[in-house]
């Protein structure tokens, strides 16, 4: 994590597992002990996809992944854009930061709802 | 506990409908106590099912609106919202209201008015169901789809063609169904030449918005016979949720909720997959069906592809699936699907689906919700 980004925050539970995002209790029911951040590990691409078919205020086309980032042994995977659809399953990407993902004013949620930046995904090799 | 009957059907043309959902609810509400030949004044209790009709078209309250429009009051009422899986709650709710002792007669009625809204609309109303993490990525449904399928086919080796497969099955199965909104087949070339969507699926991968109301009248068995002699039992049924967030699974490829729902269903009808003769799968997207007619035991994991492929699941195979068209065909008005599958199941069963009728004493309907994050699975029986 840089100073000026907010981490990707994932949770660490009681029983060792990590979730993405984080929930007020983790898969076996315990309370989440303390946070990492995950761009600062890279993952592996487990699929991906190309969205043409996009909603208001979001990118077109949209490339879009499910990654499994390795954390000490621990599994945690996390969604997220592409920053390429150069890409295959298996591939290594790390988090890129973005600081609006989607417009917020053109979709139904309620802009102040939630955070609107995050992380891309970018092949480790693309720099 | 005495078993449930269902007493009588209906539903609308499915389709780009000039009603608005009030309007498409009283439609489907009024064929259905025809067809039960139920007096509105003796519903106990009447449940719509609905996701969005307050995001869709300004319109809330839509229970008491019908209750009202069918003179069924002092009838209690709700609304079950379980977003894509609202029609099979709301199978759940009715069932569960007669089974309990709570209604002697109940109906359920499905609903939701979706074309006046522009794809990337109504595709935006639907995707509100993500978590937040995948909302503002502009994750879709669809896009949840396509992450799916190239996993599916790159796990099991399964070629592009067999999801093209399902989506032609669905459309020649349409073709006999008259409230299908298409009613036409379509060939596997025009399907993989179709505009890529979320790939690897293509525009017809993809079920299309639709308007449009389905409904269900449910009893105990004992009053069931003062109605009719051709009645359909609720044999098995079973609710389940998996993860909100998709990506937590640890097999994307495998819908938990389906497993679980139907190992609840299966126990409960003391039936295993070999005993159902007919099923309606929730096939918004054609990987769905795959996936579905795995995680409900119907064949290994991995080989769903393969069973379509041989013509195992066509109207002549030996499990028939989705002889309504499916959601690919017939459309996916939310709130009405998992009701229009239960329609297709009881009017299979009771000898009355017309041209697409096959021999089935026993049938069942699995309706998913989000990305399978909720399921309803019901197995029916016919008498």
């Amino acid at each position: 994590m840089t100073d000026e980004h907010p981490p990707m925050e994932a949770a660490v539970y009681g029983d060792g597992s990590i979730t993405y995002p984080p929930h007020p209790r983790g898969p076996d029911g315990s309370e989440a002990e303390s946070t990492i951040d995950l761009s600062d590990y890279n993952a592996e691409i487990i699929t991906w996809t190309t969205s043409t078919a996009t909603p208001p205020g979001v990118r077109a086309p949209n490339h879009l992944a499910i990654v499994e980032f390795d954390v000490d042994g621990e599994p945690v995977r996390a969604i997220g854009q592409l920053t390429t659809d150069d890409v295959a399953i298996g591939d290594r990407v790390e988090a890129v930061y973005v600081n609006e993902l989607r417009d917020p004013d053109a979709g139904i949620r309620e802009p102040e709802s939630q955070a609107w930046d995050g992380y891309r995904l970018r092949p480790v090799d693309d720099k | 506990m005495e078993r449930v009957a269902l007493i009588g059907a209906s539903m609308t043309q499915f389709g780009q409908r000039d009603a608005w959902v009030r309007e498409l609810l009283s439609e489907a509400g009024l064929a259905c106590l025809d067809d039960a030949g139920v007096e509105p004044t003796a519903i106990d209790h009447l449940y719509v099912s609905n996701m969005a009709s307050g995001e869709f078209e300004g319109q809330t309250g839509i229970p008491n609106a019908l209750a009202h429009d069918l003179a069924a009051m002092p009838a209690y009422t709700a609304r079950i919202d379980q977003t894509s899986s609202s029609g099979g709650a709301g199978v759940y709710a009715a069932w569960q209201s007669v089974a309990s002792g709570a209604s002697d007669m109940t109906m359920l009625v499905g609903g939701e008015k979706m074309t006046h809204r522009s794809t990337a609309e109504a595709t935006d109303v639907i995707a509100s169901l993500t978590h937040p993490v995948e909302y503002k990525h502009g994750v879709t449904l669809p896009s949840f789809a396509g992450l799916t399928a190239r996993l599916y086919l790159d796990t099991y080796d399964a070629p592009r063609e067999s999801l093209g497969k399902v989506a032609v099955k669905n459309h020649a199965n349409g073709v006999d169904n008259p409230h299908a909104q298409f009613q036409k087949e379509v060939d596997l070339d025009t399907v993989l030449d179709s505009p890529i969507v979320a790939d690897p699926l293509r525009l017809y991968d993809f079920c299309p918005i639709t308007d449009g109301s389905a409904a269900l009248m449910f009893c105990p068995e004992s009053i069931a016979r003062e109605y009719t002699d051709d009645y359909v039992t609720i044999e098995g049924i079973g609710g389940a949720t998996d993860t909100h967030v998709v990506h937590e699974r640890a097999d994307p490829t495998t819908m938990g909720g389906v497993v679980d729902s139907s190992q609840i269903a299966y126990e409960m009808a003391d039936m295993d997959p070999d005993d159902m003769d007919i099923a309606e799968l929730h096939d918004m997207f054609t990987i769905l069906e795959f996936l579905q007619s795995e995680d409900l035991g119907f064949f290994e994991k991995g080989t769903g592809w393969k069973a379509v492929e041989e013509g195992r699941t066509d109207r002549d195979g030996e499990l028939p699936i989705n002889t309504s068209g499916g959601l690919k065909s017939k459309g996916h008005p939310l709130g009405a699907s998992g009701v229009a599958q239960v329609y297709e199941i009881y009017a299979q069963l009771t000898r009355t689906a017309g041209n697409r009728q096959v021999d089935a004493d026993v049938g069942l309907a699995c309706n998913v919700g989000g990305f399978g994050n909720c399921v309803t699975t019901t197995i029916m029986e016919a008498h």
